[in-house]
C-alpha cells in the first residue's frame, strides 16, 4: 500500500504525463458525435465556439508553433487548472461543520 | 460526445440545463455527507485524471475516434454525488478554456456525462457487484462493464435531445442507431481504461475506493446485527 503522499503524487504525475505528452499522439478524427454528425448531415448547423480563438482553444496555446509543445503545455495549464478548482472544491465541500455548531 | 453550439436549440439546451443544474444541486448534497477529509483528496485527482485521459482520443472505426467519459470510473472510485461534482468540474474546464463544448450546450453535456454516464454507469457497477464473487477483480469487471454501457447511455442522452429540439431535421431513430452504434464501439475503451484504473487504485490504496469500501462496511453492519 502506498503513502497518501506518494499516491497522489503518481496519480498527478500520471495525468502531467498523460495531457503533457501523450496528448500530442491522440487520434485527430471525429469524435463518435461529430462522425455521426456528419455522416447524418447535421454537423453544419454546429456554431463556432465562443472563445473559439481564446488562448487555449482547441487544446492549443496560441502562440506556440510547434504542435507538439503547444498541445502538451494546454493540457498541462488544464491538468493543473482541474487540480486547482476540484481539489480546492472538494476540500471545501467535505469539510464538516463543527459538532457543537448545530 | 461533447455538443457544441447550435445542434440543439436554445429552449431546449435552457431545461437541461435546469436539469444538470438540479443535478449538480443534489450532488452538492449528497457529496457533502459522502466525502471526508479522507477522500475528498481522491475526488480532486479523479477531476484531474479524467481531464487528462479525456484528451486522448482513440481511434475506433472508419475514421471516428472516441475518449473515456469517466462517469462509470468516477462513481466507483468516489461516489456518484462527487462523480457528478468531478465530471462537471471537468465539463466547465474544458467549455470555458479549451473551447470544448458549447457554453449555450453546457447543461446538456453535464446532463448526458456527468449525470446520465454516471448513473447508469453506477447502477450497472451495484447490480454486477452483487452477482459477481465478492473480490477486488469482480470490483474491477463490474467497474469496466459500466463504463461500457455509461457511453451509449449518454448517447441516447444526446439522441433525446436531439428528438426534443434538434436544429436539423433528420430522423431521430437514424440519429438513435447511428449514436448508439458508434459509442457502444467507444465504450469497449471506456471500459479497458475504467477497469485498470480502478485495479490500479484498488492494487496500490484500495482503502479509499468507494465500491469496495463501500460494500464491505455493509457487510460489517450485516454481520454486526
Amino acid at each position: 500500500m502506498l503513502t497518501n503522499r506518494k499516491f497522489y503524487i503518481i496519480g498527478f504525475v500520471v495525468s502531467l504525463f498523460l495531457a503533457g505528452v501523450v496528448s500530442f499522439y491522440a487520434s485527430s478524427s471525429p469524435d463518435g458525435l461529430e462522425k455521426v454528425a456528419q455522416d447524418i448531415g447535421f454537423i453544419d448547423t454546429a456554431k463556432d465556439h465562443t472563445n473559439a480563438d481564446g488562448a487555449l482553444a482547441d487544446y492549443g496555446v496560441k502562440g506556440i508553433d510547434n504542435e507538439r509543445a503547444s498541445v502538451g503545455v494546454a493540457g498541462i495549464i488544464g491538468v493543473t487548472g482541474t487540480a486547482v478548482v476540484a481539489g480546492i472544491g472538494f476540500k471545501l465541500l467535505a469539510r464538516k461543520p463543527k459538532k457543537d455548531g448545530n | 460526445m461533447h455538443i457544441p453550439d447550435g445542434f440543439i436549440d436554445v429552449q431546449t439546451s435552457a431545461v437541461f440545463a435546469g436539469l444538470a443544474a438540479a443535478g449538480v444541486a443534489t450532488a452538492l448534497k449528497g457529496a457533502r455527507t459522502q466525502l471526508d477529509e479522507k477522500t475528498a483528496p481522491l475526488a480532486g485527482l479523479t477531476a484531474v485524471f479524467i481531464f487528462a485521459v479525456q484528451m486522448l482520443n482513440f481511434p475506433v472505426v472508419a475514421g471516428t475516434s472516441g475518449h473515456l467519459l469517466g462517469g462509470a470510473l468516477a462513481a466507483v472510485l468516489v461516489g456518484p454525488w462527487a462523480a457528478t461534482l468531478a465530471l462537471t468540474v471537468v465539463l466547465l474546464m474544458q467549455g470555458l478554456l479549451f473551447a470544448d463544448g458549447g457554453l449555450t450546450a453546457i447543461g446538456l453535456n453535464v446532463f448526458n456525462m456527468g449525470v446520465l454516464g454516471v448513473w447508469a454507469g453506477y447502477g450497472i457497477f451495484l447490480l454486477l457487484r452483487k452477482l459477481l464473487p465478492k473480490n477486488k477483480s469482480s470490483i474491477s469487471v463490474a467497474a469496466a462493464l459500466g463504463g461500457l454501457l455509461s457511453v451509449p447511455a449518454a448517447a441516447v442522452g444526446f439522441t433525446i435531445q436531439y428528438a426534443m429540439g434538434a436544429t436539423a431535421t433528420f430522423s431521430t431513430s437514424a440519429v438513435l442507431s447511428a449514436m448508439v452504434g458508434t459509442h457502444v464501439l467507444i465504450g469497449i475503451g471506456e471500459a479497458l481504461i475504467t477497469g485498470l484504473t480502478v485495479s490500479a487504485v484498488l492494487a496500490s490504496r484500495s482503502d479509499l475506493v468507494y465500491g469496495w469500501k463501500n460494500k464491505n462496511q455493509k457487510l460489517e453492519i450485516r454481520s454486526a446485527n
